[in-house]
């Protein structure tokens, strides 16, 4: 069972996603829907949104608890945002489970958005990348592994049990990147 | 690299989905409201409930208020174009809006014609009444749809009479077989191809959030469960005694709208809603929805 945090946000795609995989998926709203779970989504949206909605219902400690003790975690985009310790720009609730920082809305605005093919570490065939108002990662720790790059700057990071992309697999069909997660969530 | 494509585009308001998108005048409103925790700011000279209240024309925001929201929160900013008026579009395309809304809540600059919305790179976002209507626009371009309800009165029949007509539209495609389809998008006024999509996967192909005349908590939990992917609130939010706690009251009740008791908890105490108007007491030329076909 994998959660999806369903506090805004392009949940459907990732459930879908995962249950074309074979996998069953749960919506994340409440600190007990946590209970039980083989790994953890947070999925694109509005991370100012999400963050505050995270905070307002006590959210983030039980987050932070579980992804600290080892729950397998997938961020895409506002996902990648609310995973990350620190922000180049402004303050917002945070998870501050991969170390990194992180630029949002770092390509720009709307019409800054793109798709592009991307090489990824590990997968032969280029990933079709798709980039809406994306952060990007200005810098990492040691224990961070950069999976993809973009014009120089990290948009895949690997840190242990925690993955994240900057962009959107769950708005395309290749279910690649979903099924690396899966694997990691059987790993630990 | 390719920008601007039909995912790309799809893809903010895809994003956007379980929020709140509040209409703003000005940087302060548009903090506000972003602090409330809304998706997206949509930038306009005046609210609706003003616009019907003042009249004369109402058009695209000044340039140099929609410069000051985008410098002044790190959400999407939306703005109003009238409608069939590209050229207002282009300007709000050029100033880097995240998305423009052709709007009938503006006074339309083309009674024949709407904007042909594949010429832009910033997506659209068009209100429809029915089926056949929303269809029109996405043919034409627009990457999100809205149902038009009817803006400014505080009033959410119109908005739930137009969700009930699209998602009745849309049963009813998904029944048909293959051969009753053309009848159908002659019926409906809507291009074949997209016909043929709706009734295969029995969704739009866009986004669609519900718009106009929301003015409540439980305006918005009763939107969503009729299954709107998010919500519009205009003048609801700004024309209320208590903006900022009314902001948040919405978007709690937006995520959480299928738990009635929270919904509950946060329409406690938000103090005074906008004035309400009877649709029945408009004139057909003060109807909003009317405009645009």
């Amino acid at each position: 069972m994998i959660g999806v945090l369903a506090l805004q946000g392009d949940v459907r795609e990732h459930e879908s996603m995962l249950q074309g995989l074979g996998v069953s998926t749960r919506q994340v709203r409440m600190s007990k829907d946590l209970d039980g779970l083989d790994g953890l989504i947070i999925p694109g949206g509005e991370s100012t949104t999400i963050g505050r909605l995270a905070t307002l219902y006590g959210l983030i400690d039980p987050l932070r608890d579980a992804i600290a003790a080892g729950l397998p975690t997938y961020g895409t985009c506002a996902g990648l945002i609310l995973l990350a310790d620190r922000l180049s720009e402004g303050t917002q609730p945070l998870l501050g489970a991969l170390d990194v920082a992180v630029r949002r809305n770092a390509f720009g605005n709307q019409n800054d958005s793109f798709e592009a093919d991307l090489d990824v570490a590990g997968l032969h065939e280029p990933f079709h990348a798709v980039f809406i108002r994306a952060p990007w990662i200005e810098s990492f720790g040691d224990g961070v592994e950069v999976l993809a790059t973009w014009d120089g700057h990290p948009v895949m990071v690997r840190q242990g049990h925690i993955l994240a992309t900057a962009f959107h697999p769950e708005l395309t069909k290749d279910e690649r990147i979903h099924h690396l997660f899966i694997t990691m969530t059987k790993e630990s | 690299m390719e920008q601007a494509t039909d995912r790309v585009k799809r893809g903010l308001a895809e994003m956007l989905k379980g929020g709140v998108i509040m209409d703003v005048v000005n940087a302060e409103q548009a903090k506000i409201a972003e602090d409330a925790g809304a998706v997206a700011v949509m930038a306009l000279e005046r609210v609706p409930a003003d616009i019907r209240k003042d009249g004369g024309v109402a058009r695209m925001s000044a340039p140099e208020m929609i410069d000051e929201i985008i410098a002044a929160v790190s959400i999407p900013v939306m703005a109003k174009a009238r409608i069939g008026h590209f050229v207002e579009a282009q300007i709000l395309q050029a100033i880097g809006v995240d998305y423009v809304d052709e709007s009938e809540v503006l006074t339309p600059a083309d009674e024949e014609n709407h904007i042909d919305k594949w010429q832009f790179t910033t997506p659209f976002v068009c209100g429809a009444r029915n089926l056949g209507e929303a269809l029109r626009r996405i043919g034409e371009g627009a990457a999100m749809i809205r149902t038009k309800g009817e803006a400014g009165t505080g009033n959410v029949v119109e908005a739930v009479r137009h969700m009930r007509q699209i998602t009745s539209d849309i049963r009813a495609l998904s029944t048909m077989s293959p051969e009753e389809l053309m009848r159908a998008a002659r019926d409906l006024q809507a291009p074949f191809d997209l016909v043929q999509e709706v009734a295969k996967n029995g969704k739009l192909p866009v986004v669609n959030f519900a718009a106009g005349g929301l003015a409540t908590p439980a305006d918005a939990a009763l939107m969503m469960q009729l299954g709107c992917d998010g919500v519009f609130v205009g003048s609801g939010i700004f024309k209320s005694g208590d903006p900022a706690l009314r902001a948040k009251a919405i978007v709690e009740a937006t995520t959480f709208y299928q738990d009635p008791a929270i919904v509950a908890k946060v329409s406690r105490n938000l103090g005074e809603p906008m004035v309400g108007i009877e649709i029945d007491t408009l004139s057909e030329t003060e109807r909003f929805d009317k405009r645009g076909w």
